[in-house]
């Protein structure tokens, strides 16, 4: 297929990938996915929970970290496996610039059958907030 | 209050059927700034060899919420809702969600462990097609922090 990167090896490293997070996205997301939660859309009730602020959701922040492995893979239907691990949340301010998302990675395993593990770094003001983010990517 | 390790392996009636719509795909693609074509353009996606649109890797989440809940709701689960965070996600394609899947998923709690007052619970939610064809599995790890 066309658009998947060639002579991919240990190490390769996928284009950084960097997004703005605002309140508008948070409430487009809470409409997409159904994930209709308070605290990503509610500054009150997100602080009486004892949070910062108002929230990213963090398959929000996970579907953008996919997205990074998608545009890189060419075929998003080559991702066949996508695991993340929350640490951190992302608190989006209420202004227009909202939250910076940056997204790195790099392959770090050749699997059999073409395929190959690509592991994120995912930050948010220099701080990561995916303890663990990790795609297969089947690339033949 | 911990979690009973007797509900590992309990599994939930499956859902009803989820038909996967084109529209419901471009606007969950929109919502990730995600402008790849074959998440809108049928055309696209035949041309990467899919019968129709396919669903970004994370778009099963939908489905998962839905199905999650039943093992929130459960009495015998116990978890205070106000109290949970989501600690982990994966999704494991069997082959990719696209428009036109009528999918039905069946929620089965897979792990219970209490660490530091925490409860954490991870659920299965396997999502196959009305005539049994696996299309993908996910697991949800949700953490209800211990009563402060």
């Amino acid at each position: 297929m066309s658009g998947r990167p060639a002579d991919v090896q240990v190490g390769t490293e996928l284009p950084e990938q960097t997004s703005r997070v605002t309140r508008a996205d948070l409430v487009r997301y809470a409409g997409a996915s159904g994930d209709l939660n308070v605290i990503h859309w509610n500054e009150r009730v997100a602080r009486e929970v004892g949070l910062p602020g108002v929230i990213a959701h963090g398959m929000l922040t996970a579907g953008l970290a996919a997205r990074a492995v998608t545009s890189w893979a060419g075929d998003p239907g080559a991702v066949v496996d996508f695991h993340v691990r929350f640490s951190r949340p992302v608190v989006v301010p209420d202004d227009d610039a909202g939250a910076e998302l940056t997204v790195r990675g790099r392959v770090a395993a050749l699997l059999d059958d073409g395929r190959v593990r690509v592991d994120l770094t995912v930050t948010s003001g220099g701080e990561k907030v995916l303890s663990l983010a990790r795609a297969v990517v089947a690339l033949s | 209050m911990a979690l009973d390790a007797g509900l590992v392996g309990r599994s939930y009636p499956p859902s009803a059927v989820y038909e996967v719509g084109r529209e419901k795909i471009a606007e969950f693609a929109a919502a990730l700034a995600d402008p790849d074509p074959v998440y809108r353009d049928a055309a696209a996606a035949r041309a990467a060899g899919h019968p129709d649109v396919i669903a970004p890797p994370t778009f099963a989440i939908v489905l998962s919420l839905g199905a999650g809940n039943v093992v929130v709701d459960d009495p015998d689960v116990g978890i205070d809702y106000s109290r949970v965070v989501h600690g982990e996600q994966r999704f494991t394609h069997h082959r990719p969600i696209r428009a036109g899947d009528r999918l039905v998923a069946t929620a089965t709690i897979d792990a219970v462990k209490t660490v530091a007052g925490n409860d954490m619970l991870t659920t299965r939610v396997d999502l196959v097609t009305e005539d049994g064809e696996p299309v993908c599995t996910t697991r949800s790890m949700l953490v209800a922090r211990g009563a402060a």
